[in-house]
């Protein structure tokens, strides 16, 4: 019997990804859904990302939060989770 | 500061920031603050909670206003009280640091020319700010 990657019960995962401040205005939006493979990472879905033609105004490293934590580029996601690009932060 | 009034705690410190008017190239008429809301609640959480388990007895309030802050009024507070003064001292100063070294928190400058800019803040994490 054939074993076919990803063709068994293993679903594809959505996230929700957000935008603020600078990276919302070059984007023209503050949002924007993601589907990915099982198993994706903080720095798959900044991957992903990366294929829109706003996303050349990004930093080689910008800061990823996952859940409202700053989450490292390795951190595996899950379905539901929210992942946000944060722009450099200016409070104060 | 009724927010951290304890007849134990013998030394207040208030910081509070104020959007300043000049900056290098003219006239700011005010700061527009944007933030990740939920984020910068939580995160707000866990500072507090990083300096209540530095400075134990300490007492602490935080606060920022988010949208339009004229120049000449209050954009952030912070108020430590303590047993004693130094305690407060360190305890308020920690947590306007890591306010501005870490809180999703985003400033847009209006200027009195009608322009507006994004005022470049600081790699969540490292990097120091300026003041206020």
């Amino acid at each position: 019997m054939a074993i076919v990657p990803g063709s068994g019960g293993e679903r594809s995962i959505r996230v929700r990804l957000r935008l603020f401040a600078a990276y919302a205005e070059a984007a023209g939006r503050d949002e924007l859904e993601l589907t990915l493979p099982p198993g994706a990472t903080a720095g798959d879905a900044l991957a992903a990302v990366r294929r829109e033609g706003w996303a050349a105004r990004l930093p080689p490293r910008p800061a990823v939060a996952v859940n409202l934590r700053y989450a490292p580029s390795d951190r595996v996601l899950g379905d539901g989770d929210e992942v946000a690009i944060i722009p450099p932060v200016a409070g104060g | 500061m009724s927010e951290v009034a304890a007849q134990a705690l013998g030394g207040t410190v208030v910081f509070v920031g104020t959007v300043r008017r000049t900056a290098e190239d003219g006239d700011i008429h005010a700061i527009e603050y944007s933030a990740y809301r939920a984020m910068a609640e939580t995160e707000g959480d866990r500072i507090r909670a990083e300096a209540a388990a530095r400075w134990p007895a300490a007492r602490i309030v935080l606060r920022h206003r988010v949208g339009l802050v004229p120049a000449g009024e209050a954009s952030v507070a912070v108020v430590a009280a303590a047993p004693h003064r130094a305690e407060a001292f360190d305890a308020c100063r920690f947590v306007i640091e890591q306010i501005k070294a870490r809180v999703p928190l985003w400033k847009r400058e209006h200027l009195a020319s009608g322009a507006a800019r994004w005022v470049e803040g600081v790699p969540p994490g490292g990097g120091a700010g300026g003041d206020g």
